[in-house]
């Protein structure tokens, strides 16, 4: 065919770039979506390591690890260990939602998995704009960096590192911790967020102007599709975090008033803009799950996706209620009764689009021949836990029951659910999914599956007890507990041990890929796999569809 | 060569949607901090997280039903002033009434203040109203003086429409201090 050789020609003018320029110059989406891939990888590692500790320092009633950790890691003695350490669980937590949510998620679906596929699943050489993926690539490593070295500047008077949790909510974040860890962390916080705004950007211009001649927006994949619902939040959402953190920069630094009440501002201001943000801000680490799901439920039951036209609107329309729930986080800050019955109407009726979802991908599998294959599983791990999440979610979405729950182990077993189980499942479910298209080899399916099975014990131990200790009212964020908590802690951080073990089968099986190097087919999936990527060779060549793929 | 003006074609396509998708970003960044002004609004005509409203006289008449109002002072740690908050006024819904807070100065030297204030139950904010308040300007005490700070207020009779306030007896009136 012409195309081949047009391939060929194209070749001997500029072929891979070697060395380290390929990557720190790289303008290839394939390559960018690695680097994003073994980025979120690099800071899964510490992030996950982080809630180690604190789930060492949870596994028995009293204080045990952290007065010790800070005294090694800061070298404050004595008694003043006890309140650095104290503080530094604070820190820890605050860096394992930071870093999961902007440094691991974040990257890995989008950044990752979207920059891979989206070009190769629409029929496009590259992304709509090269360059400006490189810069959204390299500028989350100094962000990742500022946040680490957060850690290391003083917060509060006399402690290291902020503390105060993800939502860096005034006054704590402003007043409260006058030391430069909090300005690192905003920055951070900016320069990742520049980041997604850039790649969003490229996203949807790559979309709406790169498909191939036929593809119709109706027909394009989920996949892609989800990806553009998901650069759609980021574009509306993440500049409001830009904004409020901004004002939190000058509240903190150059005397302004915006959260400060003595100069006519107001804290709960922060939390209004903070959830405009943050809310989106949760699908957009979901939705590209919710796309990758898709595609793998759909080719291992060999059977196109169940009501793709409703899936395409279910997300659209998750993407769009997304955000007017905001105040949902917000209950106890004493919002009237009539609005709080608005934002509880509001949640509840995301219900329905997602569970539209939950039955295309059951109604998908219905009657098809199904294979129990490693990505399999993960997806429909991936459909339980979420649901599992979902339903609790619904129970948090009534105010009268946020009251007693809110800001407690129920609402950290929730969110983990949707995300931790839920997100992170998707990640390893289009990992294994697509490791054969992006490496050209072939994973064990043994060990895949043998870390599916001993991680989703794993974090089901972790996180199930969790909604016992919230419904018997222990709150989140505390280093110490009563003793009446101690049985299903302990169960939790035993939980987090058996967790470990199945991250360490993941990285044998990675070394064990490696070292084997089975050919992949192209399509080692067979007929159910449709979408344009396994068109192409194992991996992809480093140029693809010189000539545009069409489709009638 | 055909294909070299296709691409062209192709870029200045996407550099019109990039532009687009800039100008909603920066639209973004613009609505979050026009938030400000615009929430401070919100406040101030919802009567949202018990925001206090502004009015020349009560033109709705006195109801049966009566309504406690207890004021509170709380000050702004470091501020060497102290406040007496007014007892408690008990009177029917409607019926304008001043009372008095006294400040003191514990310092030697002048001392700038103004207050934020808020009423709870919140949901009372929007019909609870100030005819004059001490709160609308900035106070200044000169040193070790006392000063008489009046509020006149009444409460709107439409609270005792509101199905939410029905059981409410009592509302609370809170200034807190700060340097100025």
């Amino acid at each position: 065919m012409a195309q081949a050789h047009a391939e060929h020609a194209h070749d001997d003018h500029h072929g891979t770039p070697t060395g380290w320029k390929r990557w720190l110059y790289s303008t290839n989406h394939k390559d960018i979506g690695l680097l994003y891939l073994y980025f979120a990888i690099f800071a899964g590692i510490i992030g996950g390591a982080l809630s180690g500790f604190m789930r060492w320092e949870l596994a028995e009633p009293g204080i045990q690890i952290f007065p010790g950790l800070a005294q090694m890691v800061y070298g404050v003695g004595g008694d003043a260990s006890l309140d650095a350490g104290k503080h530094m669980f604070n820190v820890f937590t605050t860096a394992h939602g930071l870093i999961m949510v902007f440094f691991v998620v974040m990257p890995a679906v989008i950044g990752g998995f979207a920059n891979y596929f989206v070009p190769l699943m629409i029929g496009a050489p590259d992304m709509a704009f090269p360059r400006m993926n490189n810069i959204s690539f390299w500028l989350l490593p100094p962000a990742f960096l500022l946040l680490l070295l957060s850690l290391f500047m003083e917060g509060p008077p006399g402690a290291m590192g902020v503390g105060g949790g993800w939502t860096v909510y005034p006054p704590y974040s402003t007043s409260g911790q006058p030391g430069p860890a909090m300005d690192y962390a905003i920055l951070s916080l900016h320069i990742a967020g520049a980041s997604s705004i850039l790649g969003a950007i490229n996203f949807i211009t790559t979309i709406f102007n790169m498909r191939a001649p036929g593809m119709t927006m109706f027909k394009m994949p989920l996949f892609p599709w989800s990806v553009l619902v998901t650069a759609f939040l980021l574009l509306l959402a993440l500049p409001v975090l830009a904004g409020a953190i901004t004002m939190l920069l000058t509240d903190r630094n150059f005397g302004t008033a915006f959260f400060d009440p003595a100069g006519g501002g107001d804290p709960i201001l922060f939390q209004h803009l903070f959830w405009f943000f943050g809310h989106p801000e949760v699908y957009i680490m979901i939705l590209p799950g919710f796309g990758i799901v898709s595609h793998i439920i759909s080719t291992f039951s060999r059977k196109p996706i169940f009501g793709y036209l409703a899936m395409v609107y279910a997300m659209v329309a998750i993407g769009a209620v997304g955000f007017i729930v905001w105040a949902h986080h917000m209950y106890t800050t004493g919002i009237s009764l009539n609005t709080q019955r608005y934002f509880v109407a509001a949640t509840m009726i995301i219900a329905v689009p997602t569970g539209v979802k939950i039955f295309s991908w059951i109604a998908t599998m219905w009657g098809g021949s199904m294979r129990f294959t490693t990505p399999m599983l993960w997806a429909i791990g991936f459909i339980f836990l979420f649901t599992v999440g979902g339903v609790t979610g619904v129970v948090l979405a009534n105010a009268g029951a946020d009251r007693a729950l809110h800001d407690t182990y129920y609402v950290v077993a929730h969110f983990h659910y949707v995300l931790s189980l839920g997100a992170v499942f998707t990640i390893f479910a289009g990992w294994y999914y697509w490791f054969p298209k992006m490496f050209g080899v072939m994973y064990n399916e043994f060990l895949g599956k043998l870390h599916f099975w001993i991680m989703f014990i794993g974090v089901n131990l972790i996180f199930f007890p969790q909604h016992f200790l919230g419904l018997a009212g222990m709150p989140r964020r505390y280093i110490d507990y009563p003793d009446a908590y101690a049985l299903w802690n302990s169960v939790s951080s035993w939980g987090y041990l058996v967790t470990l073990v199945a991250m360490g089968i993941f990285f044998f099986a990675m070394f064990e890929a490696w070292a084997r190097k089975r050919k992949a087919a192209d399509n080692p999936w067979g007929e159910g796999a449709t979408t344009l990527e396994w068109t192409l060779s194992s991996p992809p060549p480093y140029h693809q569809f010189e000539n545009l793929p069409r489709f009638k | 060569m055909s294909s070299l003006s296709a691409h062209s074609e192709k870029d200045a396509a996407n550099r019109k949607v990039m532009l687009w998708l800039v100008g909603v970003a920066i639209f973004m960044l613009g609505a979050s901090f026009a938030a400000v002004p615009l929430y401070d609004l919100f406040c101030r005509v919802t009567g949202y997280g018990g925001t206090t409203q502004v009015s020349d006289g009560n033109v709705k008449g006195v109801i049966g039903r009566e309504m406690g109002v207890r004021f509170d002072a709380t000050i702004s740690p470091g501020l060497p002033l102290r406040v007496q908050p007014a007892r408690v006024e008990t009177n029917p819904i409607g019926e304008v009434s001043t009372v008095v807070y006294r400040a003191t100065n514990l310092s030697d030297k002048p001392l700038k203040t103004t207050a934020s204030f808020n009423v709870t139950p919140e949901s009372t904010g929007i019909y609870f109203n100030k005819i004059e308040c001490f709160c609308f300007s900035e106070q200044e005490l000169a040193p070790y003086e006392t000063v008489e700070m009046p509020v006149t207020y009444f409460v709107d009779p439409d609270l005792d429409l509101d199905s939410e306030l029905r059981t409410i007896r009592q509302i609370t009136l809170s200034y807190t201090f700060h340097a100025l």
